[in-house]
């Protein structure tokens, strides 16, 4: 795509009640993004057309869409590298209802968030000085790397395909959330299970779908989901717990 | 209008607007002293600028140089801002830095770690020793992050994609504030005892700006028409470093960590050019050769290299080089780190900057120098509070962050923004927590005042103008660009005041089609409001102050006046005009500026 060019973008236009895609006609500026081509759309075409977006430098996950069928963030997304796929399509996110045109409710990733019991670090040393070290948190800071822009969630065929299972899984994003605070080194709240009844962590057949999409590469499945469901498996299935289980009756 | 339409009403004790890391502190705080607490967001919660900030929070931790103290912190910020900072809120800030730090930790931030387990500091510019705690180079996203999920533990109620377009006031101090949803359409009123006003920053009234979507200075225009003062506002910082290529991308910043961290600035010859602007202010401290400047990074018995002077001083070198022609090929200089570090360290140490270049310019950082050029970035000017309790001149009106004013002075540290929003952020909530306690009932607005801010809202609905409000906005910012940029005279301000002026009456006749529904169109109209304002007091206090200082730097009074150097700007809005008043600064007890001399 070089600079002059036409960009015909086709962007869907509509609400909850159904839309359909429209066409506009941008010009190419040198690295122009996605976002830079809708958001020139709607200064001189289409003045309502809702995008949501903050910082256009990838670090606030606000404009997250799918384009050419493939969820991206729109302002990391050059338009050089799709020019060969013809039109620039971009719809909203599928696995969220639709607000306005590109913009969707996906106030459900806030309620599952409020869900998960919080950080609770135990007390402090006696010199008050905690400590953590680099080797130890490395893995956690991966996880903290996640800028919420509900890709993966999106993506997440549990939920995409089957919107029925939005009260009973939580998604990649919250797995993460999960394991970065069960391998926090200084959290003391068992949370297995919840991992496994509130998050629904079963429900995730590791297609790893998630981890393609993340614009943050993240290893969503390998590194924190694996982890904890061998967490939650070597709980429900450690044949002294469950024999301890079956004659107490006791959760633990 | 017709029949009036049905308006969501709520009451708070306390009610936030801004949900950056001023906010969300001002939140939590308010809600842990038993406050009701309303949380506003313009934006998603966990979106707001603070996101953006990548190098660090400076706090005298002293895990790194255990040397470091408040002491040293309060010199270099007042130092680095020129000397007409809020002398009492630097004291504060920089007693308070380190507990509002650890106390980050306690809600589960992970700082980078010191080899003895404990949070990893970072050089950065104009402070003395090694300071900023950081997560690699994303370091705002982890402090949102955490404040986030400790302030959604908590009785706080959040309305996201909101915008506020007023606050009420009854018989002089607070009442309320008038707003709407932005999924909607619908209006909103809230009553409050105490609202903390956290806007944060008003850099989007310029063309190539670091900043997000929301920086429009909505707080500006909100704090100015309620009545409150605001100071300083000329002090703008253009950060030395954003990306110049490609032009989408122009603005985006590139964090002074890169020079914290060991890279340098070279112009087209190759030259370590910032050896050539060393400030007679800041020669005792600064590196006269390359050598001794390349040793401060590990033994700081040495002196600063000149790359890491405060970001004013950067900013005009580079400035200068371009314009004397040793810039870049597209008009900027380079910041070269990778002739200076190993691509592991830059990858590991500055990730963000890696991908962002990579992804955005298709240059490999690790590899070839970055191309850079500032950026509108930081103001340090903006509402004027109480040191202590962050209240402004209007009483139960609180403001903090990047929006309130006296902290930085002329001229903000790199790493002292972080800090800033939790140490005022904390103090904003539980003055305002406190305020509430004292007054017995909510007034409720009045109907009529609630009527005229719904009409107001409705008119580009109805508008018989044409004029569009991103066109508007875009002339807004270029005009600010070019008469009110890095460097100003007075011809070229009063040429720009001339423009800004000109756009009040066609911004009155912006047309807004489609529903109230999500509508960009319309929510334009209400940031070129703001923008409109912040154009015009800033462009106002800068043909006002005739020095150069800090973030305020002038061809046509190109040096400091010591007659100045007393002296805040304060801006008032009296009657719909615009007012200035040169107000001093009181004088700072000896035990104080005994500390600023250099050792």
């Amino acid at each position: 795509m070089k600079p002059g060019e036409t960009v015909h973008l086709r962007v869907w236009r509509g609400t909850r009640t159904g839309g359909e895609f429209k066409g506009y006609d941008v010009t190419a500026t040198d690295g122009m993004v996605v976002l830079d081509a809708l958001r020139a759309a709607q200064a001189t075409q289409a003045p309502d057309l809702a995008i949501r977006w903050n910082c256009k430098a990838g670090k606030c996950g606000s404009c997250s869409a799918e384009v050419n069928g493939h969820p991206r963030l729109t302002c990391m997304t050059r338009l050089e590298e799709i020019h060969d796929e013809g039109p620039v399509t971009v719809a909203p996110m599928k696995t969220f209802p639709v607000i306005k045109d590109l913009v969707t409710d996906v106030s459900w990733n806030y309620e599952k968030a409020k869900e998960i019991p919080p950080f609770t670090p135990g007390p402090k040393p006696p010199d008050g000085k905690r400590r953590m070290y680099q080797e130890d948190v490395e893995r956690i800071q991966e996880f903290r790397k996640c800028i919420e822009c509900f890709l993966c969630q999106n993506v997440c065929h549990v939920i995409r395909d089957h919107p029925d299972n939005k009260p009973a899984f939580s998604g990649p994003r919250f797995l993460i959330h999960l394991a970065n605070l069960s391998m926090h080194p200084w959290d003391t709240v068992d949370r297995t299970e919840f991992v496994k009844r509130q998050a629904g962590i079963g429900f995730c057949n590791i297609t790893k779908c998630c981890t393609e999409v993340c614009p943050e590469s993240i290893r969503i499945t390998d590194n924190a989901i694996i982890p904890l469901k061998e967490r939650v498996v070597s709980r429900d299935y450690d044949p002294i717990l469950w024999l301890w289980r079956k004659v107490t009756g006791r959760a633990k | 209008m017709a029949a009036r339409e049905p308006i969501d009403t709520h009451e708070y004790d306390v009610v936030v607007i801004g949900a950056g890391g001023a906010g969300l502190r001002a939140a939590i705080e308010a809600s842990a002293q038993g406050a009701r607490t309303a949380l506003i967001c313009k934006s998603l919660l966990g979106k707001a600028h603070t996101v953006m900030a990548e190098g660090g929070a400076a706090a005298a931790l002293g895990n790194v140089w255990p040397e470091d103290n408040w002491q040293v912190h309060f010199r270099d910020t007042m130092r680095g801002g020129k000397l007409i900072n809020n002398w009492k809120m630097a004291e504060i800030f920089a007693k308070e830095a380190p507990d509002r730090v650890l106390e980050l930790e306690e809600w589960g931030a992970v700082f980078d770690r010191t080899r003895d387990g404990l949070i990893s500091q970072r050089d950065f510019g104009g402070h003395r020793y090694a300071r900023l705690a950081h997560v690699g180079d994303r370091t705002g996203l982890e402090i949102i992050r955490t404040l986030q999920y400790k302030l959604i533990s908590m009785p706080v109620d959040v309305f996201m994609e909101c915008t506020v377009t007023r606050l009420f006031t009854e018989g002089g101090r607070i009442a309320g504030a008038f707003g709407y949803r932005r999924d909607t359409g619908a209006f909103l009123v809230f009553g409050a005892k105490a609202i903390v006003l956290a806007t944060g920053g008003l850099g989007k009234t310029w063309k190539h700006t670091s900043m997000s979507w929301e920086s429009t200075g909505d707080g500006v225009a909100l704090a100015l028409d309620a009545g409150a003062d605001l100071i300083d506002v000329e002090m703008v910082q253009f950060h030395p470093t954003g990306m110049i290529w490609p032009p989408g991308a122009r603005g985006i910043l590139v964090t002074e960590g890169v020079r914290g961290d060991g890279g340098v600035l070279r112009n087209a010859k190759g030259e370590r050019f910032m050896f050539n602007y060393v400030p007679e202010f800041f020669k005792k401290e600064t590196a006269d050769t390359e050598a001794e400047g390349d040793r401060w990074y590990t033994d700081k018995t040495n002196r600063r290299p000149p790359e890491l002077l405060p970001r004013d001083e950067v900013t005009r070198a580079i400035y200068a080089e371009v314009k004397a022609g040793r810039g870049s090929p597209h008009g900027g200089v380079f910041l070269d780190i990778a002739t200076r570090r190993s691509a592991e360290y830059i990858r590991k140490r500055l990730p963000s900057m890696y991908h962002q270049f990579m992804e955005l310019a298709g240059v490999d950082i690790t590899k070839a120098p970055m191309e850079v050029y500032p950026t509108c970035h930081y103001s340090m000017g903006g509402v004027r509070v109480d040191a202590e309790t962050e209240e402004t001149t209007v009483p139960g009106l609180f403001a903090a962050g990047e929006l309130a004013a006296g902290l930085h002075g002329a001229n903000r540290l790199g790493g002292n923004s972080l800090t800033d929003i939790l140490v005022f952020g904390r103090r904003a909530g539980l003055f305002a927590a406190q305020h509430a306690k004292t007054v017995p009932g909510t007034p409720p607005a009045s109907a009529a005042a609630i009527d005229e801010a719904a009409a107001e809202l409705l008119i580009p609905f109805e508008a018989a103008g044409g004029e569009n409000p991103y066109a508007i906005q875009s002339e807004l910012q270029e005009t600010m660009q070019d008469h009110v940029g890095i460097y100003r005279d007075e011809a070229g301000m009063k040429e720009g005041l001339r423009r800004i002026e000109a756009l009040k009456p066609r911004a009155q006749h912006v047309k807004v089609e489609g529903p109230r529904e999500y509508n960009p169109g319309w929510h334009a109209t209400r940031d070129l409001y703001s923008m409109l304002t912040v154009a015009e007091v800033v462009t106002r206090a800068a043909i006002e102050r005739t020095e150069t200082r800090g973030g305020h730097s002038r061809t046509d009074h190109p040096k400091a006046q010591p007659a100045w150097e007393g002296t805040n700007l304060v801006v008032r809005k009296r009657n719909g005009e615009i007012t200035l008043d040169h107000v001093p600064i009181p004088a700072m007890p000896a035990e104080l500026s005994a500390l600023l001399e250099v050792k």
